[in-house]
């Protein structure tokens, strides 16, 4: 057992240990100062099976914690004889099932060891981008204190092309350092005559004690298993998950003999693993997947996050969203222009949520009006144009589960045009130049319809910039309004499908269109006064006058 | 990040700290019990006014959650807060009758006893209206997350503003002394907050929030700052730059993850808007002690006379930690 802190439930668990009869060895870290060393020797002395071996200093991811457990099975083979199996534990594992079941079990397995031990090549274990450098360069910094001179020795190494020759004979293996080794294959390692080769070559090699039993273990053992019996869990950055009193349940249904590691306030667990042998033996059905899924979710949840989630500690730069938003939303353009009822239809048709202008210029056209909206987004367009891309990633976090579909156009506030326009969740549909639908339904003076369609051309030519430039990884549909009048179903079929919240089917109900009777006569005089209108495509003038007069146009129907 | 902003902000720390080493004139001990701090005790820093009739829940609190020493600044108080701690066993209180915003709002006479008694401690920096939440609290006590930030070598952990209100009339339910204040305010905005960075200090700026709803409709970018970074590992040459906003040295503000990634955080229940509140804001006014001339207080003055309502339909009514994480105001990140 290596322990180094938490003396005192090293102590505890030593003496669980020892209690069903198992010999224990401690090693205890050097770092650790005389005096807690003495009263900790001292507060096990009462127990004649529990020894104390030769003490090294053992510092993170150096040769002292291989040198401690040398010595420690040293010990150990040669003052209890009857051992069989030496398994390496620390102060902070903590035995879930009776210790008797374990010796069962290895009792039935006389010659298994149990050593997780698979070549570099094989597995994404590593952390760093270290994994057959490990063996090939050469390590005297220390990863913890000295970071920086690590770093920029091991780039150093890279840099010349160094390279450690690795002992003749040896393959590297590494795994986790937990082990449980048959006194055959144990003491073959302490006792080949050439360890001094051997731990020469892995004293300046990174984490040995991740490498040298598991290297060693392969050239003498008959019969590997190549797992580890104490479940340890490690996060991103390669440290362990420590457990606390909430994961009790967890462990109960783990079905691992050890765990490790824990945290040492956790008084509950050691409370029912160590005294109440009843409660510990009183386990539900084993589960052990579930302790895996959820440590796998605490790494994902750290390394990709939640999509389309900005909040104090998540802020991905540019890039690095992993979803710029949570979840698929549409945006239409010109639609609630050219149709007079598109948006109780659209809400029909998709059951989404179907806004209105959630960017015009006086105030938030939420759904229904309503002045707040889910997350308590505020209906006022200061705040809104505040920081509008975190407004709309805010409106699709905070209706995440529930389609988001609303109107743009032209008079509307143009800045969230570029966010969208990157967004892959995003499905934004353009009639252009149906702008100037209201405008030739309006009863305004010309001059001032001239220069309103003026500006809203420039307006809506630029946002079709934007949605055309390479960049755009939104899911873009254009037509010009000639274009789309044409054939309006095919279009809109389209879309809804897209958006396929219903079970796929015909439209049988199409939105009402305005009437244009006189709106080719309307972009003529537009044209007269100089200015040209060209998004909406060729509307020649006859179009409409090619109809009766007098009878005005159905609203469209097709099927 | 140049070499010449690199040095600016050296010196800028360096003339906070100096800044702190002088006010520290300005304070006087009460009861001075630091003797008795430990080495690894987690000591909390509070500065504070006419707060008595919330300090018993609150000590009782933070105390339950494994806050080892309180130090407080009691800034002319004249409801018997200053004698109330100083009989506190676990307390230390400062007494100091100087203007709160020429200390910068109570950050410098903090500073200075960070400075002089958390170096090596982690340290807890709330006001008497703020409850730390964070991931697990109701199962692990504060140690169990300072132990892990500390394996994790984190040295500091962010816990953003969350202010939390009643439903109906801010002075419709009366607080009682002891009372947790979360009972009559426990409805928060989930998901209306705004996030730029302060590419100076490299933290987060966070706005929005009930006060940006209802106070700040018209001019949002005056809305108070959120983010907050109140639990540190200190060390002596660490400043809080702006009250709890923001630190030097920057990398200690530096906790959102930028490459899509959560990191842990957790959220300060801010429970301002209680009964109390209106007798605060009327006072704070005239004291006009408090930030861009007290421009928050004037906003709350002029909406609080016709419509004290903070709450709502979509306003969310807090359950635990765990809702809070959910909804994305706070993360387990890697702590499992």
């Amino acid at each position: 057992m290596l322990v180094h802190t938490a003396l005192g439930r090293a102590e505890q668990v030593a003496r669980h240990w020892a209690a069903s009869g198992c010999p224990v060895v401690i090693h205890v870290d050097k770092s650790v100062p005389k005096k807690t060393h003495d009263s900790f020797v001292a507060a096990l002395s009462d127990l004649p099976d529990v020894k104390f071996c030769a003490r090294h200093r053992c510092e993170w991811g150096t040769w002292g914690i291989v040198a401690g457990s040398q010595s420690a099975s040293e010990l150990m083979l040669e003052k209890f004889p009857q051992v069989r199996h030496v398994y390496l534990a620390s102060g902070s594992c903590l035995p879930l099932r009776p210790v008797q079941e374990l010796i069962d079990y290895l009792t039935d397995r006389p010659r298994t060891d149990f050593i997780e031990s698979a070549t570099t090549a094989d597995v994404p274990w590593t952390v760093g981008g270290l994994d057959r450098e490990r063996f090939t360069l050469r390590f005297p910094f220390s990863w913890k204190k000295r970071r920086y001179l690590f770093d920029r020795y091991v780039n150093f190494q890279r840099k010349i092309g160094y390279r450690r020759r690795i002992p003749r004979g040896i393959v590297p293996h590494m795994g986790s350092q937990w082990w449980c080794l048959t006194r055959q294959t144990l003491s073959a390692i302490l006792q080949d005559p050439e360890r001094e080769t051997y731990d020469r070559y892995f004293r300046k090699v990174w984490i040995p004690d991740e490498s040298y039993f598991q290297t060693l273990a392969r050239q003498y053992s008959t019969n590997i298993e190549s797992r580890s019996l104490t479940l340890s869990k490690f996060d991103f950055q390669g440290k362990p998950h420590i457990f606390y009193d909430d994961h009790l349940q967890l462990l109960r249904r783990s079905d691992c003999f050890v765990a490790r590691k824990i945290w040492p306030h956790a008084d509950r667990l050691y409370q029912v693993f160590l005294t109440d042998a009843a409660g510990a033996m009183k386990r539900t059905e084993p589960n052990p997947g579930k302790i895996d899924r959820i440590f796998a979710k605490a790494v994902e949840r750290r390394t990709r996050g939640r999509p389309g989630l900005y909040m104090q500690s998540r802020f991905p730069n540019y890039g690095w969203e992993n979803g710029m938003t949570s979840g698929p939303y549409s945006v239409f353009q010109g639609f609630s222009d050219l149709f007079e009822d598109f948006e109780p239809w659209l809400a029909k048709a998709t059951g989404a949520r179907v806004h209105g202008h959630l960017f015009a210029p006086k105030r938030v056209e939420f759904a229904g009006g309503e002045a707040v909206m889910n997350g308590a987004l505020s209906d006022s367009a200061p705040i809104r144009d505040y920081v509008p891309a975190a407004f709309l990633t805010n409106l699709v976090w905070s209706t995440r589960g529930e389609r988001q579909c609303f109107q743009m156009a032209p008079r509307d506030a143009q800045d969230i045009a570029q966010f969208i326009a990157k967004d892959p969740n995003a499905q934004i549909s353009v009639i252009s130049g149906a702008w100037s639908v209201p405008l030739f339904k309006s009863n305004r003076n010309f001059a001032d319809i001239r220069k309103e369609a003026a500006k809203l051309q420039k307006i809506e030519n630029d946002f079709l910039d934007i949605m055309r430039s390479p960049n755009t990884k939104a899911r873009v549909r254009i037509w010009t309004m000639a274009e789309f009048i044409e054939a309006p179903m095919e279009p809109l079929q389209t879309i809804i499908d897209e958006i396929g919240h219903r079970a796929l089917r015909r439209l049988s109900e199409v939105p009402k269109m305005a009437d244009l009777t006189g709106f080719g006569q309307f972009l003529q005089n537009l044209k007269n006064q100089g200015m040209h209108p060209y998004l909406m495509g060729d509307f020649p003038v006859t179009r409409d006058t090619g109809q009766q007069p007098g009878n005005p146009r159905k609203p469209y129907l097709v099927k | 990040m140049g070499v010449w902003q690199s040095y600016r902000l050296r010196l800028k720390r360096r003339r906070w700290r100096i800044r702190a080493f002088r006010k520290r004139r300005e304070m006087r001990a009460l009861a001075s019990r630091t003797s008795r701090i430990k080495p690894g005790d987690i000591l909390l820093f509070c500065t504070l006014r006419n707060e008595h009739i919330r300090l018993p829940y609150f000590l009782k609190y933070y105390r339950e959650m494994g806050v080892n020493h309180f130090l407080f600044v009691d800034n002319g108080s004249t409801d018997g807060s200053g004698d109330y701690l100083a009989q506190q066993e676990d307390c230390s209180v400062w007494h100091t009758d100087a203007s709160y915003k020429k200390s910068r709002f109570g950050v410098d006479w903090l500073n200075w006893l960070q400075m002089r008694y958390a170096h090596g401690h982690w340290c807890l920096t709330v006001d008497p209206d703020e409850f730390l939440v964070y991931p697990f609290c109701d199962t692990r006590p504060l140690r169990a997350l300072t132990d892990w930030l500390d394996a994790s070598s984190i040295k500091s952990f962010a816990a953003m503003l969350l202010d939390m209100y009643p439903k109906g009339r801010i002075d419709e339910q009366p607080y009682r002394m002891g009372q947790d204040p979360i009972e009559i305010a426990n409805w928060f905005d989930a998901g209306n907050y705004v996030i730029s960075k302060n590419h100076n200090f490299g933290n987060l700026w966070i706005q929005g929030g009930p006060r940006a709803r209802v106070f700040f409709p018209d001019k949002p970018a005056k809305a108070p700052a959120l983010n907050k970074i109140p639990l540190v590992k200190w060390h002596r040459s660490y400043v809080y730059a702006s009250s709890t906003h923001m630190l030097l040295p920057r990398g200690l503000n530096l906790v959102y993850d930028e490459w899509g990634g959560e990191k842990a955080s957790g959220v300060l229940l801010h429970s301002k808007f209680l009964d109390t509140f209106a007798v605060k804001a009327a006072e704070e006014l005239t004291r006009n002690q408090h930030y861009s001339a007290s421009v928050e207080y004037k906003a709350y003055a002029a909406s609080l006379q016709d419509n004290p309502e903070l709450w709502c339909k979509w306003s969310e009514k807090y359950i635990n930690w765990r809702q809070l994480e959910i909804l994305g105001l706070m993360s387990k990140g890697n702590w499992a």
